[in-house]
């Protein structure tokens, strides 16, 4: 009896949630908590990784940017993952709501995964003298950036957004499927090409100090992304239907 | 139903085929253009034998990827702009069997003469020749996934403006195992080295890229009729 | 009386904007609806839904019996002569006519081998025409028949369709110039389809 009451509590508040008004009215009022939160928690996150922790014995104070560079590829990831559910939710229901949040996840991946590279670039230039190393989660995270840039390529390639949107779910998909393989070929190419090199992060043991800060930018980086999906989905929403009435009404608030 | 739909199939294969040889010059335009590759390589990097050979495995590779890239904009866009595509997914028919079919012909025009060929390209690289086998394997198991995976950025990208260059661009991060294990076999060849355990990954990735892409370029192929 | 298709609460969008009210569509083996109204109210997107060509957002299509479906574009290929483009036709479903038969009832007899592509537009709507004709199917579609014919072209569109349902076909068919002048008994349904009035979402 309660199940069956949450259940329809929940069918009726996602079938709001799902009508654009109400989604518009929900995201104006979450978002900007959510950049405050994203606000508070990297400003206290930075504080602990570039003043509590100490310098690192081998890189010095360089190997600090670990704490923008590595819960930056980890949401990278993440909001694939992400991505690839509501792809699966537009394709098969047809939500539009979820074909707009899906296509709104690609530049907040693809501008996670660009500061990946360029923490990373950043890195390898004291590490390694150069500023781009052949790195396997290096060359992955590119390949990532491709398949991101894709999917917004071909979205924008369409005039109808809702069909360029399940268009493009289908290359969500794909890639979703492609990702491991293509992860586990580089490391495989790399391993095979390069022998041993030094990693920019991984298996050296971690001093629990370190620990703290990362836990706080991964908390960031979250938020970060909750914020940033909220508000492109309302701006996507309320360009797709700016002719309709609810837009006038309630957004603009003049009368028809 | 399953007689009607590989005759359904088997028409369109002969279909194709014929269309091909009706305009011959241009189907072997990727073949052509695959050989002003392989020259440019040594222009440009100079004719130095030990460099070549070293890149050769991946400079045949990536000439076998530019024709098959050559040859997709073709693939579906004349159907599509002559309406015979819409029939395919006219009534209860097998759109699946179809493309499959398709995709056969794209590789028969574009896979296929490469195939034929690479002893050729081989051996202007300077290619070591007991790496030729292997790298005839690696073509002959790469190749069809090539097809398959551009058959699904062809589809995906059928009705779009600019389709051509958003194709390379969607084609690039899904074939980057398909390079590696194909290339990777062939030096390890090379090098004097087994190379079945590339193989066999090369294997598995294009089994696997025949049993999902198809289904993702049928519906690719019907949403962009929309 | 046989049902050949059945189309029930049919709704496709376009923009994200519904292209139509939902349709509720029947039909019989010997009957003809006839679907007008101005452009855009969605006379092809419908036919395309019932052929199969786009999926309904919601609602559902019936085949009862296998379609047929000529549209804007001929479906033919330039490339190849008359004959070839039916006789690929033939290769699918059930015979019907013979390639030179099929040639001579849309008008066209002795341009058999002659390549598609040196066609005129109206020739290029017969030859899509004699598709039908090939092979055995039980429903023809048809988007705007009449387009690009001339009158005797048009009058053969019309004895086609009535050779057709006297065999127990059905036909629906989309036309905003020409009626199809055929017996009134067979003409069961005449769709009007009313363009707009569909409510905003909120």
């Amino acid at each position: 009896m309660i199940a069956e009451n949450m259940w329809k509590t929940l069918k009726l508040w996602f079938h709001k949630l799902g009508s654009a008004p109400s989604f518009y009215r929900f995201a104006r009022v979450v978002a900007p908590w959510l950049w405050l939160g994203f606000a508070v928690t990297t400003a206290y996150g930075m504080y602990l990784a570039l003043y509590v922790v100490p310098p690192d014995y081998q890189q010095g104070d360089s190997a600090r940017i670990l704490y923008i560079h590595v819960p930056v590829a980890w949401q990278a990831m993440f909001i694939y993952g992400v991505m690839t559910i509501l792809a699966v939710i537009a394709l098969i229901w047809r939500i539009r709501l979820t074909e707009i949040m899906a296509m709104s996840c690609a530049p907040i991946g693809a501008a996670l995964t660009l500061v990946c590279l360029a923490t990373g670039s950043l890195w390898g230039k004291p590490m390694w003298g150069t500023w781009w190393e052949w790195d396997a989660r290096l060359t992955s995270m590119l390949v990532l950036l491709f398949i991101y840039i894709g999917i917004m390529g071909l979205y924008a390639a369409f005039d109808d957004k809702r069909k360029g949107a399940r268009i493009a779910s289908v290359l969500v998909l794909a890639g979703a499927v492609n990702i491991p393989i293509i992860h586990f070929s580089v490391e495989w190419w790399n391993t095979l090409h390069q022998g041993a090199t030094i990693r920019l992060t991984g298996e050296s043991s971690m001093d629990p100090s370190m620990l703290p800060p990362l836990i706080w930018m991964v908390i960031s980086t979250k938020l970060l992304f909750g914020a940033a999906l909220l508000d492109r989905a309302r701006n996507e929403l309320l360009d797709q239907d700016r002719s309709k009435n609810w837009v006038a009404t309630q957004v603009l608030q003049v009368d028809t | 139903m399953n007689e009607s739909r590989t005759r359904a199939a088997s028409a369109l294969f002969r279909r194709d085929m014929k269309l091909a040889f009706r305009r011959l010059g241009e189907s072997l335009l990727p073949l052509f253009f695959l050989f002003t590759v392989i020259v440019l390589i040594p222009l440009g990097v100079g004719p130095g034998p030990n460099l070549l050979a070293r890149m050769a495995p991946g400079m045949v590779w990536v000439a076998a990827l530019l024709a098959s890239l050559l040859a997709l904009e073709h693939l579906f866009r004349p159907d599509l702009e002559d309406g015979t595509l819409e029939q395919w997914f006219v009534g209860e028919q097998s759109v699946y069997a179809r493309v499959l079919s398709r995709l056969f012909s794209h590789w028969l025009i574009s896979g296929l003469p490469v195939i034929v060929f690479a002893p050729l390209a081989a051996e202007m690289l300077h290619l070591p020749h007991h790496a030729l086998g292997t790298l005839i394997v690696s073509l002959v198991l790469g190749t069809p996934a090539l097809s398959l995976l551009g058959g699904l950025a062809a589809a995906l990208t059928l009705s779009t403006r600019g389709a051509s260059v958003l194709l390379a661009i969607l084609i690039f991060p899904l074939i980057v195992p398909l390079v590696i294990f194909a290339t990777g076999a062939v030096s390890m060849a090379a090098d004097g080295l087994d190379p079945d355990a590339h193989l066999g990954l090369l294997a598995a990735f294009t089994i696997l890229s025949l049993t999902l892409a198809p289904i993702g370029i049928a519906a690719a192929l019907r949403m962009n009729l929309e | 009386m046989t049902l050949l298709l059945e189309a029930s609460q049919l709704e496709f969008h376009r923009y994200g904007n519904p292209v139509f009210r939902p349709v509720e569509l029947r039909l019989d083996a010997g009957r003809a609806v006839v679907l007008t109204g101005p452009n855009g109210v969605g006379k092809t997107t419908l036919l395309r839904l019932l052929a199969g060509i786009l999926a309904p957002v919601r609602g559902t299509v019936h085949h009862h019996a296998a379609v047929a479906f000529v549209g804007h574009l001929p479906a033919v290929k330039g490339d190849l002569s008359c004959r070839e483009n039916l006789a690929y036709e033939q290769t699918v479903g059930p015979p019907g006519l013979s390639l030179a038969d099929a040639l001579a009832q849309v008008g066209l007899a002795g341009l058999g081998s002659r390549p598609a592509r040196a066609l005129s537009a109206g020739q290029k709507r017969r030859l899509g025409l004699a598709r039908l004709l090939v092979r055995k199917t039980p429903v023809w579609l048809l988007d705007e028949p009449y387009a690009s014919l001339d009158d005797v072209g048009c009058s053969i569109v019309d004895e086609l369709i009535q050779a057709h349902l006297a065999d127990g076909g059905g036909v629906v068919l989309a036309t905003h110039q020409r009626h199809p002048e055929i017996d009134a008994l067979q003409l069961l349904d005449n769709i009007v389809m009313q363009f707009g009035a569909i409510e905003d979402e909120s």
